[in-house]
């Protein structure tokens, strides 16, 4: 296993570039915001997720932690594919990237579904570092719940 | 150049203990492996150790040649059985200098002998006639440190919740090492006892304990001490240290998991109520109630781990056969150099002490703001085995800022080859993520 595989260079980038990172206000002050903070007890990483929505569309999905380049690039990675979507698609987004996450690296991962997710393939193949990157993935989920978004997947439409 | 000669009759510098490192190693057949096409270099020996061919034989051996219940049959298979435990037992004792074998009860590991007396003390609180050293209430004290295993903070703190007693601390200076200067105030005529790490399984700070020992016998309370990272790598006296009770595993001394140690001073074993109950502990039983064994039995409920118990043994006699002073001098080597050698790591910061004095082959760091898993990762990937996180010492990491750390640890088979691999593969982590 080369080490190459699991540390691609969307995830550094992701890592030392991170998109939509710091939690934000909503912009509309009617909207449902929700958070959930998440932690690693084996490594002490943290990160909350934090969801803006009008129950039909996440209008923001931002986020703030610490942790290592998988559970911080992941993060950066969940706002880009999620934010601004509808709830509905991005349970399709989520469920296909725990799919990927938990398929010890015999998924092959959609790039129209997963985008820069794709990336991550090569991470579950290491069973230590599988929860780091579903680290964000499960905080939002947990955050799209409380914001009282339904979390059960649709199809994506490509 | 001049060269300055000890003096005669002085210690010169030959008289060190030494051994052949490289017919240590080939008695540990794990070390042949390799890692992701790597040779394999094990920096992880504070987690756990290997295992020399020595000790597995004897596991293996038991389990061909004398399978049977300990202390409690009469044909030939059980009687050896027992004798190889009851052997192991002495072997033990002998190594820690116990003055009898009876002082060593075997455990699973370090956090159940804590647990055990942590529990007597609990048991012992709800008996108005339980020995009063260890009846806890409220205005009573328990004194750990900051630099704690959680292992030995954990169940003081569920002690301490159970009876109202009030647990304290020892804090950490700047350097990693205890701070005792306030040792009066902290150890005083509340405290019932105080339960302290030997050597830090983080910082690799060895603690000096004889200030804390007269303190804890001028003010009668009693004093643990958690030797799991110590005595695998120096000689342990318990007399000596003058110690109350002691704590170590055996899977971090060359033997299996699963066989851990309490020592304890004879009669305040003898003073302990049993803290788990069932076969073996018992004096007699009726359905009325029950009487007890005296120890180590007392607190050996159930079918203990034999051949685990056999085989520490085993590798007590390969570590006394390698020399413990000859070990401890290896591994005081080995830190010096890798001290050295990590100082020319740019952006590496080491948590505890910076020189090899009052420390033992356990070093943590941080590199950059890389984060350790990170780092884990890419030494890995080179075949460098080293533990990332918080090492079940997680106030030591808030103390000093950091949510985890990466730390590499020496044993007796350990060499600077492998310490010159770590820093090869830390400028490897830098390249990655620059």
């Amino acid at each position: 296993m080369q080490v190459d595989q699991l540390y691609q260079e969307i995830i550094l980038d992701h890592y030392k570039h991170p998109h939509g990172r710091g939690l934000r206000d909503a912009d509309d002050p009617a909207a449902s915001v929700a958070e959930a903070h998440h932690v690693n007890p084996t490594c002490g990483d943290e990160v909350t997720v934090r969801v803006a929505t009008d129950g039909v569309v996440l209008h923001d999905v931002s986020y703030d932690g610490y942790g290592c380049s998988i559970s911080q690039a992941s993060a950066s990675v969940l706002h880009e594919l999620l934010a601004g979507r509808p709830a509905a698609e991005a349970f399709a987004v989520h469920a296909a990237f725990v799919e990927l996450m938990s398929g010890r690296g015999e998924v092959t991962p959609d790039e129209e579904v997963l985008g820069d997710g794709v990336a991550f393939a090569g991470v579950a193949r290491y069973p230590a570092r599988v929860k780091c990157a579903l680290l964000p993935w499960m905080a939002f989920k947990d955050a799209a719940a409380r914001a009282g978004v339904d979390t059960s997947p649709t199809e994506v439409q490509g | 150049m001049t060269t300055i000669a000890i003096p005669p009759g002085m210690p010169q510098y030959g008289d060190v203990p030494s051994y052949d490192v490289a017919a240590v190693r080939a008695d540990f057949p794990i070390l042949d492996r390799t890692v992701n096409g790597h040779p394999l270099v094990y920096l992880d020996s504070a987690n756990t150790s290997h295992k020399p061919r020595q000790v597995l034989d004897v596991l293996r051996e038991h389990y061909e040649w004398r399978n049977a219940n300990v202390s409690r049959s009469v044909h030939t298979l059980g009687t050896e059985a027992t004798e190889a435990y009851e052997g192991a037992r002495a072997k033990v004792a002998a190594f820690i200098n116990a003055p009898s074998p009876d002082e060593v009860v075997f455990t699973k590991n370090s956090t159940e002998a804590i647990n055990i007396v942590a529990y007597a003390f609990s048991n012992a609180s709800l008996r108005p006639d339980a020995d009063p050293r260890f009846r806890l209430g409220p205005g009573d004290e328990v004194v750990i440190s900051e630099m704690e295993h959680h292992s030995n903070i954990v169940p003081w703190q569920l002690l301490c919740e159970r009876t109202g007693a009030t647990l304290r601390w020892f804090p950490v200076t700047d350097h990693g090492r205890l701070d005792e200067s306030g040792l009066t105030d902290l150890v005083n005529e509340r405290t019932k006892i105080v339960s302290l790490v030997h050597m830090s399984n983080i910082l690799g700070t060895v603690n000096a304990t004889s200030r804390i020992t007269q303190r804890v016998r001028e003010v009668g309370a009693l004093l643990l001490l958690d030797c799991s990272q110590s005595v695998p790598h120096m000689p342990m006296d318990v007399v000596d240290y003058d110690a109350d009770f002691i704590v170590f595993t055996g899977h971090k001394m060359c033997a299996p998991s699963g066989i851990g140690v309490l020592w304890g001073r004879t009669e305040l074993l003898a003073a302990m109520p049993p803290v788990l109950g069932g076969g073996s502990m018992i004096e007699t039983v009726a359905m009325s109630g029950s009487t007890f064994a005296p120890p180590p039995t007392r607190f050996e409920a159930g079918t203990p781990p034999i051949a685990e118990a056999v085989a520490l043994g085993a590798a007590v006699d390969y570590l006394s056969g390698v020399g413990m002073r000859a070990i401890q001098w290896h591994e005081k080597q080995l830190t010096a150099y890798a001290l050295d050698a990590l100082a020319t790591v740019p952006e590496l910061r080491i948590f505890g002490p910076n020189v090899p004095v009052g420390r033992g082959g356990t070093i943590s760091f941080a590199l950059g703001d890389i984060h350790p898993h990170d780092v884990g990762q890419v030494l890995d990937s080179l075949g460098v085995q080293v533990r990332v996180g918080h090492h079940c010492a997680r106030p030591v990491c808030t103390r000093f800022g950091v949510p985890a750390t990466t730390r590499a640890s020496f044993y007796l088979y350990t060499t600077t080859e492998e310490i010159d691999a770590l820093v090869a593969g830390l400028e490897q982590v830098r390249k990655v993520f620059a």
